[in-house]
């Protein structure tokens, strides 16, 4: 031992480190005279060095379940497959990308970027080609927005009782995310759109090589191609190398791994458009084109399936509200089944045809309550109750509802889906 | 205010270009042989059709081998998307009607109750279909399996030969029930 004490320390072998000194530690070790605690209060990862670094970061693998789940109650198969996001475990307005909503109608493509080629043709005087390389030399605009798909929370549209689902199972077909991309008017001012041209085909890269008909005025007003989302390039199942992203459109017509644009005097009646993503109002009438996402929004804390853990006590009410037409000027906040409703605050940045996030402080008596939010927009857009939605569409038609969203608490603070 | 109009000014000056003169030409021409290479929409006014026909009874040899095991013997049953019958809840005598809807519930609504269009099918079939082989039904097949899935409506009888003079003429019963929701 005191061989080893002697020894002077160079120092190659002091750089060295961990291992060789944490064994010759215990050796060196000194009385405790005065029974320190310190050594037996502290938790482990205080009284070791830390661990590495990935080169590409995750999550806390305390936090590994919160994931997507693939909804149940869609025809899934292998290729069409509907994930919902996990909005109660969600802060703020941005989703992270691993846990955004993606629906995929065949699947994801593996598509090498560079040989991506986007085509633009149809009504103009010079159709016009560009790669991946090429379109990131256009400026870049960075807008936050939502997305939602035009068949969110759509068991409470049809189902005649009110389901228990979570509320990533009913609603979490929608998600938030800052986009950088290029304004299509640049490109499509490049390629001289006809005067006759008023659709634009929008094609993508997939094997069902999904499309839809966009009239050319949103394309001229504020869609983009969507390289990046939340600061990294899309991810593959979003729509990699390049989407079309139409802000406050139903998610179906932001078309993933968007390849051609063909501009037209016409709407295709693509198949989508021909069916799914219709409308069916209560006369029978096919209501088709209906871009917009509705005022909406949903109490995200508390929602379904969740046990408040005290049977009284404060809780904070937060959730989500947005709208495909502009802002969120306002939500309301019941605690009684809409006969009282409170002002919510709304926490900044509240921005168009984004996620924003509201709150109301509650202090629950621990009575059964039911609690519901109602967003209004900027241009007085305001969430119907179920039974006004419903008054509109057929009853088994799913697509573009925006009711409000009501959760009940019992005595036991369990949070269920409720019909008002 | 004025500090405002100070700063916008000096902007302006300074740019060397403005916004709203931004002329970009990064692009390359798009030649007319890689048009043609991909140029598959077919619109409701028959634009694109290709060359070819095909009958409901190849169509239905094609679907039996290629189609029914997603779509069901009779276009129904599904899992995937009901071609056939009204749309709605499945009738009250199907015993599987609680099985069906709460499973498959896009089965509510029918490609021949709802698409306004007869080229729409012709256009996804040759597009897409069959889901785990896309693209690889030739012009001939696509017409053959559009007249078959129009057979199983009832919308065409079954000696129907489909090609691109009479497929525009097919009167979807969709096409009456439709309503935009967009203005244009």
């Amino acid at each position: 031992m005191s061989n080893q004490m002697n020894k002077p320390l160079n120092r190659r072998s002091f750089l060295l480190g961990g291992v060789a000194m944490g064994a010759a530690m215990p050796a060196l070790a000194l009385p405790d005279n005065h029974k320190s605690l310190i050594g037996q209060t502290y938790p482990a990862w205080m009284k070791t060095p830390g661990g590495q670094i990935e080169a590409y970061g995750t999550v806390a693998r305390y936090e590994k379940h919160i994931t997507r789940h693939k909804a149940k109650d869609t025809a899934q198969t292998q290729l069409f497959s509907v994930w919902h996001s996990p909005i109660e475990n969600q802060q703020g307005i941005i989703t992270p990308n691993g846990l955004h909503f993606t629906v995929n109608h065949n699947g994801v493509p593996d598509i090498n970027p560079e040989q991506h080629i986007l085509k633009i043709h149809g009504l103009v005087d010079r159709p016009i080609k560009l790669d991946l390389n090429t379109l990131q030399r256009y400026p870049m605009v960075s807008p936050v927005h939502f997305l939602e798909c035009a068949g969110n929370s759509a068991p409470n549209a049809v189902s005649l009782t009110a389901l228990d689902l979570s509320a990533q199972e009913l609603s979490g077909q929608v998600s938030g995310a800052q986009y950088s991309g290029v304004a299509l008017k640049y490109l499509l001012k490049e390629a001289g759109v006809k005067t006759s041209g008023k659709w634009v085909i929008a094609e993508g890269a997939d094997g069902g090589s999904h499309a839809r008909s966009i009239p050319l005025s949103k394309l001229m007003d504020d869609a983009f191609i969507a390289l990046y989302q939340n600061g990294e390039r899309l991810r593959p199942e979003q729509g990699y190398p390049m989407r079309l992203f139409v802000p406050g459109w139903e998610g179906n017509a932001n078309v993933k791994w968007l390849h051609r644009l063909e501009v037209s005097d016409k709407p295709a009646f693509t198949k989508d458009e021909s069916g799914l993503y219709s409308d069916i109002l209560s006369d029978g009438k096919i209501k088709r084109f209906s871009f917009h996402m509705d005022v909406k929004s949903v109490i995200t804390q508390p929602s379904g399936k969740m046990i408040l853990p005290d049977q009284k006590g404060f809780y904070e009410i937060s959730g989500l509200a947005w709208s495909g037409y502009g802002k969120i000027k306002q939500v309301e906040v019941s605690i009684d089944e809409g006969k009282n409703w409170h002002i919510a605050k709304l926490h900044g940045p509240v921005l168009s045809k984004a996620l924003t996030r509201f709150s109301l402080p509650w202090n629950w008596d621990g009575k059964e309550r039911v609690i519901l939010s109602r967003a209004t927009d900027e241009h007085g857009h305001v969430q119907p109750t179920r039974s006004q939605w419903r008054e509109q569409y057929a009853s088994y038609s799913f697509n573009h509802f925006n009711a409000i969203q009501a959760w009940s608490v019992n005595r036991d603070g369990l949070v269920e889906n409720y019909y008002v | 205010m004025a500090h405002k109009h100070a700063w916008l000014a000096a902007v302006l000056l300074l740019s060397p270009l403005s916004f709203a003169d931004v002329d970009i030409q990064l692009a390359q021409p798009l030649l007319q042989t890689e048009i043609q290479a991909y140029d598959i929409t077919i619109f409701p006014d028959g634009k694109n059709l290709p060359e070819g026909s095909g009958n409901v009874i190849q169509g239905k040899t094609l679907y039996k081998n290629q189609c029914q095991m997603c779509h069901g013997e009779s276009g129904i049953e599904g899992p995937a998307a009901r071609l056939a019958g009204s749309d709605g809840w499945f009738s009250f005598s199907d015993p599987l009607r609680i099985l069906r809807i709460d499973k498959y519930p896009v089965l509510l609504i029918s490609v021949g109750s709802m698409w306004p269009h007869a080229t729409s099918i012709f256009d996804y079939i040759r597009r897409a279909m069959p889901h785990y082989a896309p693209k690889s039904l030739n012009n001939d097949e696509s017409y053959a399996l559009t007249a078959y899935v129009l057979y199983l409506n009832g919308i065409v009888t079954e000696d129907a030969i489909l090609d691109k003079k009479n497929i525009v003429k097919i009167n979807m019963p969709g096409k009456k029930r439709s309503a935009s929701g967009w203005p244009e």
